[in-house]
């Protein structure tokens, strides 16, 4: 009988040589006459111990890693198929501490199926949500996710019960469900994964949604930057269509989904949701002014959802759980999971999925084992570009959305990006205006020009030239900048530079 | 490729997209997709199949990094210069990529070999600095790693 191992075909996991790996194994065993069936799962995100292999034996799966070409000849020797000892071994899969403390819901399936096997999909429970869908009204199903709690998972945490309840209540003879996949932000890697690993519970997610509120098509608008993650998802939505999950009669209920994915083109502002509509409707991806909310005139100025990919995904195990089991993880008005992402000098980086309210420090040292370069940590930044960066002895905020908008900062899409004691802060402060004005939209001044002049003070601040007035100065930008631009990138790039300057005085010549 | 099956592609394209709804961007990727870069003379044939101006077509051309008007070098070297990357040396490594093929970021080589390009994020973060080449993402890439990459490529120091 063959014996199944599971190689990722996850972008990390290949950027560390899986494929190679994965023909290795096949070269070895043809070689020793041993029959293996070898699946190309999505990773586990524990990325540190990438290429991760799994075999599947009488006793469950077992892990071996990281796995390179040249272990794998000695993993044969020593038994791999029927999960023999070795230094590599991980020991069962699931037992594995990072993933045994971990509570997924949105990576429950993460690494443990093939992400396109519709069938290990429906085994998984996967469509149980879409079943319960399918016998409630557009009304019962918004109800269900405003009780559960959740909120927006792209950035802003704006409770995806009340969007939907908008779109549902405008009348239109069309509407859609926008799935903002352009995760543009530096440290965050879930909305990848999810993409790699599950896709057909994004597929099931937006279905739901459509149902919802009404909507008879999709888009999910994929970064460029995610060539894999954009034909995984293809190839998913083609067997969702080929099984009747999507078409004109979404699972012979009479009602219609179509689906569609789209590339995007390598402009971060395109992550914003009227930049990504703009985009999605052919044209270069100027921010739009709200009022209107998309909501109400979105995609080709129809009532249109745009929520984020980790959304649309709770949405499907929130109808197939309950609202009140989702509700029951969490804390406070932070309710559900929330997919953080272990990125930058970390030695143990990846997707930690926990319900909200696990300190920042648990996370970076617990899970995280500190830096990669053994180094204190000096800096966090947490939310990507625009987030601040706290400091080492900050570490112990709750992961709450309120709690860290009260420290002034932001959990944005769940990004912790870690620096040791070798960070010049003011560097990183210089960056976040670079980035600025590489990504603006162009569209209002205080953005597109306050950022070309903040690269220009800090570069003086650097210089020590007339530092004291150019601090200020930096500091009047940055008010301007937040006060003075109308989205978020120019309102924000002030966050990460404003907690560089005050937190890390000295980098900047105090 | 001579312009004629150039045309002839373009056309093919337009033929087969322009329908979509929103199809500008679709049609801009495939047209890359198989020439390689988005020629101007593209322009007018795109702009006609979509009922907008030539500046128009331009302006979105333009806006989006991923676009490009110019044929690039046999291989598209993509360093990414973000944060999670810069946290574990990605700086060090731009600086040296920059000195071991002569260019800056948007330039070709003068053999026509490599074109340097800057990303932001490529998703690798837990593994940076991360170098995508063509369409291989690589992990880790050290100065030294980058080397032999190079090398695979077959460049040698
Ligand atoms: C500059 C900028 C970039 C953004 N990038 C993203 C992104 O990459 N992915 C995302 O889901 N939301 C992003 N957002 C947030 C979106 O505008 C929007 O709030 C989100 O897609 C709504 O979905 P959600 O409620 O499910 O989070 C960005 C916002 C701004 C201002
Ligand atoms: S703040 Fe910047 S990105 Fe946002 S609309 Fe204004 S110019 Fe565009
Ligand atoms: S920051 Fe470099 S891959 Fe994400």
């Amino acid at each position: 009988m063959s014996v199944r191992v599971f190689v990722p075909g996850d972008s990390t996991a290949c950027a560390l040589g899986a494929d190679q790996v994965a023909a290795a194994l096949v070269e070895q065993a043809r070689s020793r006459g041993l029959d293996i069936d070898l699946v190309r799962n999505g990773s586990r995100g524990l990325f540190w111990l990438e290429p991760l292999i799994e075999v599947e034996t009488t006793a469950g799966r077992v892990a071996y890693g990281p796995v390179s070409v040249a272990d794998v000849a000695e993993l044969f020797d020593r038994d791999l198929l029927a999960g023999g000892e070795h230094p590599l071994a991980l020991g069962p899969t699931e037992q594995i501490p990072y993933l045994q403390q971990q509570t997924r819901v949105n990576f429950a399936r993460a690494g443990v199926i093939d992400p396109l096997n519709i069938d290990d999909y429906r085994r998984t429970g996967g469509f149980a949500g879409l079943d319960r869908a399918l016998a409630l009204s557009g009304q019962e199903i918004v109800a269900a996710i405003k009780t559960s709690g959740l909120r927006g998972r792209g950035g802003a945490a704006f409770p995806a019960g009340i969007k939907w309840q908008t779109v549902l209540d405008t009348a239109a003879d069309q509407k859609y469900i926008v799935c903002n996949a352009d995760e543009g932000d530096s440290g965050t890697f879930a909305d990848r994964l999810l993409l790699e690993a599950d896709p057909l519970q994004l597929v099931e997610g937006m279905t739901i949604a459509g149902l919802a509120v009404g909507a008879t098509r999709g888009y999910i608008y994929v970064r460029s930057e995610y060539p894999r993650a954009f034909a995984v998802l293809r190839a998913a939505i083609a067997l969702a269509r080929e099984d009747g999950y999507l078409g004109p009669d979404v699972c012979g209920s009479g009602r219609a989904f179509e689906l569609e994915a789209r590339l995007g083109a390598g402009a971060y502002i395109c992550g914003e949701e009227t930049s990504l509509l703009e985009s999605l409707e052919g044209r270069r991806g100027l921010v739009r002014a709200k009022p209107p909310l998309p909501a109400i005139q979105g995609l080709f100025g129809k009532p249109t959802v745009v929520n984020n990919v980790l959304t649309l995904a709770s949405v499907a195990a929130i109808l197939a759980r309950g609202a009140d089991w989702y509700r029951a993880l969490g804390c406070g008005r932070s309710l559900g999971t929330l997919p953080m992402q272990l990125a930058g000098n970390i030695k143990h980086g990846g997707v930690v999925e926990l319900p909200f309210g696990m300190s920042l420090r648990a996370l970076i040292e617990d899970f995280g084992g500190g830096t990669a370069s053994g180094r204190p940590v000096r800096a966090v930044q947490v939310g990507g570009p625009l987030g601040a960066y706290l400091s080492a002895d900050e570490l112990d905020l709750p992961l709450d959305y309120e709690a860290f908008a009260a420290q002034r900062a932001m959990l944005g899409h769940g990004g912790v990006v870690v620096f040791d004691d070798s960070v010049d802060m003011a560097e990183q402060a210089r960056f976040a205006m670079e980035f600025c004005v590489a990504e603006s939209c162009g569209k209002c001044t205080p953005c597109r020009i306050g950022s070309v002049r903040g690269v220009e003070v800090i570069d003086r601040i650097r210089a020590d030239t007339q530092r004291a007035d150019n601090l200020l100065l930096l500091k009047e930008l940055c008010d301007t900048m937040e006060y003075g631009s109308l989205c978020a990138m120019g309102g924000l790039t002030p966050m990460p530079v404003r907690s560089a300057v005050e937190k890390f005085p000295e980098d900047f010549g105090a | 490729m001579d312009a004629d099956t150039a045309d002839t592609r373009v056309a093919g394209v337009l033929d087969r997209l322009r329908h979509l709804p929103g199809a500008l961007l679709p049609i801009l990727h495939e047209i890359q997709h198989e020439l390689g870069h988005v020629p101007a003379a593209a322009v007018p044939a795109i702009a006609a199949a979509l009922n907008l101006s030539r500046a128009e077509v331009h302006g979105v051309i333009s806006f989006y990094h991923h676009f490009r008007i110019a044929p690039a070098g046999a291989h598209v070297v993509q360093l990414c210069r973000a944060e999670a990357c810069q946290a574990v040396g990605a700086r060090a490594l731009e600086a040296h990529v920059k000195q071991r093929l002569g260019i800056e970021f948007g330039a070709t080589t003068a053999d026509g070999k490599f074109t340097l390009e800057p990303v932001y994020c490529l998703g690798n973060c837990a593994c940076g600095p991360s170098v995508q080449v063509d369409d291989q993402l690589h992990a880790r890439v050290s100065p030294q790693a980058f080397d032999n990459l190079l090398a695979k490529l077959g460049v040698n120091s």
